[in-house]
Order: C-alpha cells, then structure tokens, then sequence
C-alpha cells in the first residue's frame, strides 16, 4: 500500500453507489482494472450461480420466520444516509457488502476475525467489527462508514486533526481508528486520553502512531493539554 | 464461509420451530463466524435471533437479576444495576476482547463459545475435539493450556462471563419447543472426559434464553481480574473471579473461580475453604492463592500458570475486600 491512489480510485472510494463508481472511473484506475479483468474471468460462473440459488425471501413454516437465501436476494441497507439496494448472499458480511456490492472501499478489511478492528464502521452509533457483522444484521440500521463522516465537501473535524497531526504512516488503520474515536467524541464530546485509549482498544496499528492518534483526538475534542 | 440460508425470527417461537436438520443459533455471531471462517464448522441454516427483543435487557427481580441472552457485553458492562451489585460480572464482561466486539458480542453467545486452543481452532489439525483420535496439545505448543482437568483434552473455557455467573451461582434458562429447564452454570459445561466433542448441555433444540442471577447475600463484595500478555484483544492467562460474603472483616463464605485454567470453568474449593470463617488478610488470602493450585498439572510449557493464578487470586481478593486496588500488571 506504499503507492498512491489515482485521483480516479479517490474519486471511486468516495462515491456512494456502484453506479457511480462505475461512471467516475473514466481514467482506468488500478480499482477499475482489476474488477473488470476479474469479471471477464469468473463472470460467468457468478451469473450462473445466483440463477441456481437466487430466490426472493420465502415464509417459512412459522409466521414469525423468514427466510434468506443461500443465494442472493435483494436486500436495502442505509448507508451514510443513502439506502442502497444490493443483491447478496445471507453469509455477505457488512464489510464485503461495503466494499465489493456497494464500491465503499473506505473500511478496510485486515484480519477479517475481529482481532484488529481496522473494518471498524458505526451501526447506528455503535461501533462495531463490519468483518464480523452479517450485512443482512445491518438491515434497519444506519450505517456510517468512513465515507460518511465529511459534511458538505468538508472533512470532519476528526479527520483534519488526523491530517494535522499526522495521525498515520501506513494508513490502513486510520478508518477504523477514525471511526472508533469519531463513536467516542459523539458518545463522549470531552474525553480523557484514557477515554480515548480505552475507545481504540481494539484498533491494531502496526506502524505504532497511537500517540498521535491519541493526540489528534483529544485536539478534535477540544481536550487536549499539548499542542501539535 | 459456506452458503447458508438464514432464518430471520421476530419470536422465540419462531426460533424454536427452526431448530430442527442441523440449524445453528446464531446471535451476535462473533464465535459462530470465526468458525465458519476457519471451516471449523459448515452449518446448512443458521437461525438468526438476533432480533427477538423479548431476548434483551437487563431486569431486576425480588429474587436477583434476569438478563436475556442477547444483551451484549457492553450493556452489561454499563448497567447502573450490575456495577453496584454485581461487580465481578460488569468487570468480567467489560474486559473481554475488544470494544467493538463487546457491542456485538451476547452474554449468551459468550458462554456457548467453543473452548480456546489452537490446535482446535485451526482446520489444519483434525484432533481429539473435532471427533479425531489425537491431542495435538499434549506433545506441542502448550503455554495457553489448560493445568487442571487435562488429561484428555487441554484447551481452556474460553468465557471471562462464566467466571463470574460461576462465582454467582447464576443459572442459565434454556427453551425449546417442549418447555423450559432451569440449568446451574456448574452444571452447564460438559468435561472433556465425557466427551471432548460436547461443549455444554445444551441440546440442539433448545435455545439459551436468559441468564439468571440470585440475589447476593448482605454483605457480599466480588472482583475480577484478568492476566494476559497484551491489554486488548487477547484471551486470559489467567482470569481470577472472586465473591466473598462478609460479616465485617470476616468471611462467610468464598467464591473462588478460575478462568483459563481448564476445559471447564472451575471453582477452587480448597482455597474457598481457606477464607472461610476467617478475616480477609494478606495472609489468608496468599493462602487461598497458594491452595488454588493443589493438584495442578501443567504442561511442558504453561508451569508458569502455577505461578501466575496464586496472585491473581490473592490480588483479586484483596480487591474484592476493598484491601487493595486494581493491579497494575492486570489487563482487566
């Protein structure tokens, strides 16, 4: 992840639906051709596979009981205040959801077990493992991703202290370390650095930039007691 | 992960018409997934409870505290209730993995998880507890093992919740479409002596529904303390969960409860009979320690368990009696 992003992929991440990561992607950007030349590859045998399994939501025998599935159904999740109709398969987790059916590349997927916390997105106001969450649990929930969090054009306030402080190295942590603080400050507005250690217990970061996380969040939250 | 279908319910009910062919309960799905991930386990239909609301809250009653399966750590871990009443379980649950999977995480789904070891957490190892015929424990990497009750299969109870709801006397409610039982959560696990393939009691088609949890006796003080090698995200050495019932200084009566110190979670009754009728004093309570660890059989590489558990145990006392206070080299 040394490389930097094209101005088109940083345009695709930020979009909010696949049709428009689609039609942003005029350059070809590295995002772009790999989706495609995988599609060429196993397209095919994906088409195939949801006309054997695919079939809409059936009643079970029990009237309280609905059931999803093993192939894909269509399924509306509201995502950064947009709700976003995907076909997917009931063992989608809410981060492939994101990331593949929805072109949210934002959340990052690392350990893919919870243990590192970097898919870190916010269910309602929760923060929680999207590697760990079925999509289908996030259906009449608000999710916030990454993607949510900048209003009209601007970054939120988090994420400029992130870049003044220069809150990362590598940066595949920082989602989900934003995401974790950003859950903090709106449950907490003036949090301790221990409130702050506490909120990113659970976000790994391999490059060790923890002190300026810590220090870019209390800045954020108007807590801090050192300067930049 | 394989395919399957989903089975959403809005009633209990509902889920215990599915149970049925193989289904799985699923809940918060922390455990479940990680084993599906790992191709542990491929179930067909997994039955999503996750909505049931009637499953969710915490409720104080004349006789204790009843808490539904899907409550999450982290909403334990805040309850007013179980802060001041029951601090051994708030401690419990609020120091397991991370905060993202306690907001995610069900006490029931916590202590239905599988056991921890590596070996059988890993599809690579066909072993004793996946129905094999070896242990690849005994002969390998063993520094996270079980030093009790290991002779036949060493992982460790995996649930820092279990510590404590032990300690309490708590009891777990299980349904199904028969009717309800009342289970003790002594008499929960299933030893691996037994069979090393059944984790609990539970049958396939019940489904955990509640936890609950008596009144404390007058008196009552309670702790948890976990040992490990890192602060987040990292299973206990050693969980050390104690409830004392005091008449002043002196000790009624003691719960001393091991976690990751064998298959099943365990009480010391040696060193509970150390503390009782006597006042709670450093010295009383490095004896308990000290009795914790009569019969302890550790592995090539976890001897230092045996060292490890005698202050934890000590240390958590002295907590619970409001003689010291949380211990630094603790990570919970």
């Amino acid at each position: 992840m040394s490389d930097r992003k094209s101005p088109s992929e940083d345009a695709a991440e930020q979009s909010s639906s696949p049709q428009n990561s689609n039609n942003v992607a005029t350059g070809i950007s590295r995002r772009g051709f790999l989706k495609g030349a995988g599609i060429t590859a196993a397209g095919t045998a994906l088409l195939e596979g949801v006309q054997v399994f695919s079939r809409e939501a059936v009643a079970a025998t029990h009237s309280d009981v609905k059931e999803l599935g093993p192939g894909a159904v269509p399924v509306t999740l509201l995502v950064n205040g947009k709700e976003h109709t995907i076909q997917i398969e009931p063992r989608t987790t809410l981060a492939d959801a994101l990331r593949v059916h929805m072109g949210l590349t934002g959340t990052k997927v690392i350990c893919d077990r919870g243990s590192c916390s970097g898919c870190t997105v916010l269910l309602d106001k929760t923060p929680v493992n999207s590697c760990m969450t079925l999509a289908m649990d996030a259906r009449g929930h608000h999710v916030t991703t990454i993607e949510g969090l900048p209003q009209n054009g601007e970054m939120h306030p988090l994420q400029a202290a992130f870049v003044k402080h220069d809150a990362m190295q590598c940066g595949f942590c920082t989602p989900g370390m934003v995401m974790s603080c950003a859950a903090l400050l709106e449950k907490n507005p003036k949090p301790t650095e221990d409130d702050v250690r506490h909120a990113t217990a659970g976000n790994l970061c391999r490059c060790g930039t923890y002190p300026r996380i810590f220090a870019a969040t209390l800045e954020a939250a108007g807590t801090s007691t050192r300067n930049a | 992960m394989n395919q399957f279908i989903l089975a959403d319910c809005t009633t209990e009910s509902g889920a215990l018409s599915q149970l049925h062919d193989g289904a799985v309960v699923k809940a918060g799905g922390i455990d479940l997934l990680d084993r599906m991930k790992e191709g542990l386990e491929s179930p067909t239909k997994l039955v999503n409870i996750r909505n049931i609301s009637s499953l969710r809250g915490i409720h104080e009653t004349a006789q204790g505290l009843n808490i539904g399966a899907l409550t999450t750590l982290a909403e334990i871990e805040e309850d007013p209730a179980v802060k001041a009443h029951y601090a051994i379980l708030s401690d419990a649950c609020g120091h397991a993995a991370t905060p993202q999977i306690r907001n995610m995480a069900t006490v029931g789904g916590n202590l239905l998880q599988q056991n921890r070891c590596w070996y059988f957490r890993s599809d690579d190892f066909a072993c004793l507890k996946k129905g094999k015929d070896m242990c690849f424990a005994f002969d390998g990497l063993n520094q996270y093992h079980a030093i009790f009750d290991n002779t036949t299969c060493p992982s460790v109870a995996p649930s820092s919740a279990a510590v404590a709801l032990l300690g309490l006397n708590a009891s777990v409610e299980l349904a199904s479409a028969k009717g309800k039982r009342t289970v003790a959560i002594k008499d929960f696990y299933v030893h691996p002596d037994v069979n090393p393939m059944t984790r609990t009691v539970i049958a396939p088609d019940e489904l955990l529904t509640s936890v609950i949890i008596p009144k404390p006796a007058s008196g009552t003080r309670s702790a948890y303390q976990k040992y490990g090698e890192k602060r987040s995200y990292d299973w206990a050495t050693a969980d050390a969960g104690v409830v004392l019932e005091m008449d002043g200084n002196i000790c009624r009566k003691a719960a001393i409860v091991m976690g990751a110190a064998s298959p099943v979670v365990m009480r010391s009754p040696k060193a509970e009979a150390m503390l009782a009728g006597k006042p709670i004093t450093e010295e009383t309570a490095r004896a308990a320690g000290k009795a914790a660890m009569e019969g302890a059989q550790p592995l090539s590489m976890n001897g230092y368990k045996v060292q490890l558990f005698p202050v934890a145990i000590y240390r958590t006392i002295l907590l619970a009696a409001g003689q010291m206070g949380r211990d630094p080299s603790a990570v919970g």
